[in-house]
């Protein structure tokens, strides 16, 4: 089926991480995911967790050089939905035979792999970050996530100048690395 | 070359920030020394997935906003039953009935806060009340009583006699916490409690009776940092209407309130604080006021005993001017850090008060 001009927005809208295209996919899709949830054993907040992954599966996917859908948003993050739903059944034990599967499905195992492997990744540095400390913490986010410059980070951090902040974010990345793969050796 | 050198290079080289002759003489390093050169796939590879994980991060911050935006909507959530006439019919056949006894309660609420009145700011208003609980003495007698036989010769931690009690929460994960002045004004020894009981030795390192804020530095060794804390405080003034939920303990157990931001200015126009709307007993003094995106907008001082639900708060960007005298009187306090990025944005309210709740306290004392 071919995909329309406002899910080509969406998309782009997505992989820049815009909430008002969030805002839309959510109200569009919810409902379905939700009832199909709700019809399979699960509750409403087991049904929101499922939808908010499947939405960073799809989030993980429209960031990809190489990304295209060749189907509908809505019935990609059912069968994404559908398929995480199955397996969490089968992790509690719960399993029953008859998911009911009405809606049209593609095949998504591959993606929802790769996001297994990442969301491990995050979690990984989730830790690692909480481990590190104040104010190494902030003074990372500051910079690699925010994307602030050194300048600006070291007069709200209470450093003297830019270097000063510069070889303290070092330290703290050292430090955050070596959490990082100490904990990745474990897993 | 060190790590630090090493590592600034690599990422002024991934960054294409390095001349020509520079990346050259960079790139002939990455030949000739293995090491190097696996440090520079290493590195590209942690960067990488540092840059993922922001992007992730602020993408999940996002859809957590969304989803909490449209669970008040109402679109997540238990489909609505139909056919509710029956609850409205009986609704309103009660209707007068529960009117009358809610004007009773409210009578009998505003006798019992009205017979406590005690003030240390001074203000013409007699009915401004500070929230700090005074303990039944007979109560902790019994409490001690039970503590020594479970000890049985092996005191760990002795309980201190209480007499008073407010609330204080951390602001530093090296033991700093902030409280009210007047929960500690009448302590000679000032305890911090946590949930399991634990008792630790404190002092008041800075107060401020203007405000009505202290703080407090955590002296017993047992105390163990927390590297981190969940929450930020907010630097500028919150706007009217803003929701927030607080922390306390008005009993011997944390509670939890909710309420809005109901005026700019505290009692007899004190521009320090913020009347808020919520409600507040005696111990929930030093209490935090934290907004959805889990910033500090407040501490909870005092409650006007003659009116409901109209609670003061001292406004958060004071307990950063406190840290700023704080630092300039001794260089040792130059070390404090106060966390400036909350991670409690965009999660729901069960999950903050989850992440938080370990880290406010009791603050007690005889």
């Amino acid at each position: 089926m071919n995909i329309t001009e406002h899910e080509q927005i969406l998309l782009k809208g997505l992989a820049r991480n815009d909430k008002d295209s969030i805002e839309s996919i959510y109200r569009e899709n919810y409902s379905t995911i939700q009832s199909f949830v709700l019809n399979n054993n699960g509750s409403v907040d087991e049904a929101k967790d499922i939808f908010q992954e499947a939405m960073i599966v799809l989030y993980e996917k429209s960031g990809m050089p190489s990304f295209s859908l060749n189907c509908q948003i809505r019935t990609y993050l059912y069968s994404v939905c559908r398929r995480l739903w199955l397996k969490r059944l089968q992790q509690l034990g719960k399993f029953s035979t008859q998911v009911e599967s009405l809606e049209e499905t593609v095949p998504v195992e591959e993606e929802i792999e790769d996001h297994e492997k990442k969301n491990e990744d995050f979690i990984l540095m989730e830790h690692a970050m909480a481990k590190i400390g104040e104010p190494c913490k902030s003074l990372l986010d500051a910079y690699y996530m925010q994307k602030k410059n050194m300048h600006d980070i070291a007069s709200e951090f209470g450093y003297t100048n830019a270097d000063n902040a510069k070889t303290q974010k070092y330290k703290c990345l050292v430090r955050l690395k070596k959490i990082f793969f100490a904990q990745y050796k474990n897993v | 070359m060190n790590e630090i050198l090493l590592l600034e290079n690599v990422e002024r080289y991934l960054k294409g920030e390095m001349s020509a002759e520079e990346r050259s003489s960079f790139e002939g390093l990455r030949k000739s020394d293995p090491e190097v050169d696996q440090l520079v796939v290493e590195h590209t590879y942690f960067l990488q997935g540092l840059d993922r994980f922001g992007t992730t991060k602020a993408f999940r911050n996002n859809l957590n906003e969304v989803g909490t935006k449209l669970a008040d909507e109402g679109l997540i959530g238990q489909p609505k039953l139909k056919g509710n006439a029956k609850l409205v019919s009986i609704w309103k056949k009660y209707q007068r009935n529960i009117a009358v006894a809610a004007s009773i309660a409210a009578f009998i609420s505003l006798l019992a806060t009205g017979m406590m009145v005690s003030y240390t700011k001074e203000y013409s208003n007699k009915n401004y009340e500070s929230l700090v609980a005074e303990i039944n003495k007979t109560n902790v007698q019994v409490s001690k009583l039970i503590s020594k036989e479970v000890g049985k010769g092996v005191v760990i931690n002795p309980k201190p006699e209480v007499d008073f009690r407010g609330t204080g929460f951390l602001i530093d994960g090296k033991g700093y916490l902030v409280t009210n002045a007047h929960v500690i004004s009448k302590m000679k020894n000032i305890y911090i409690e946590n949930r399991k009981g634990d008792f630790y030795k404190a002092e008041a390192v800075f107060t401020d009776k203007q405000v009505d804020l202290a703080i407090l530095k955590i002296i017993d060794t047992s105390f163990k940092t927390v590297t981190s804390l969940p929450y930020s405080i907010k630097k500028i003034n919150s706007d009217l209407g803003e929701q927030f939920f607080t922390l306390g303990f008005p009993r011997n157990e944390i509670v939890y309130g909710e309420g809005y931001l109901s005026a700019k200015s505290g009692n007899d126009g004190d521009s320090t604080a913020y009347q808020l709307t919520v409600s507040a007993n005696p111990g929930n003094s030093g209490g935090p006021v934290i907004n959805r995106n889990g910033e500090i907008i407040g501490v909870i001082t005092a409650k006007d005993s003659k009116a409901d639900g109209v609670v003061y708060a001292a406004k958060s960007k004071n307990i950063l001017n406190l840290l700023e005298k704080l630092k300039k009187s001794d260089d040792k306090y130059l070390s404090i850090k106060t966390p400036t990025n909350s991670d409690l944005k965009g999660l729901d309210r069960v999950q903050q008060v989850k992440k938080m709740e370990e880290f406010v306290f009791m603050v007690v004392g005889n």
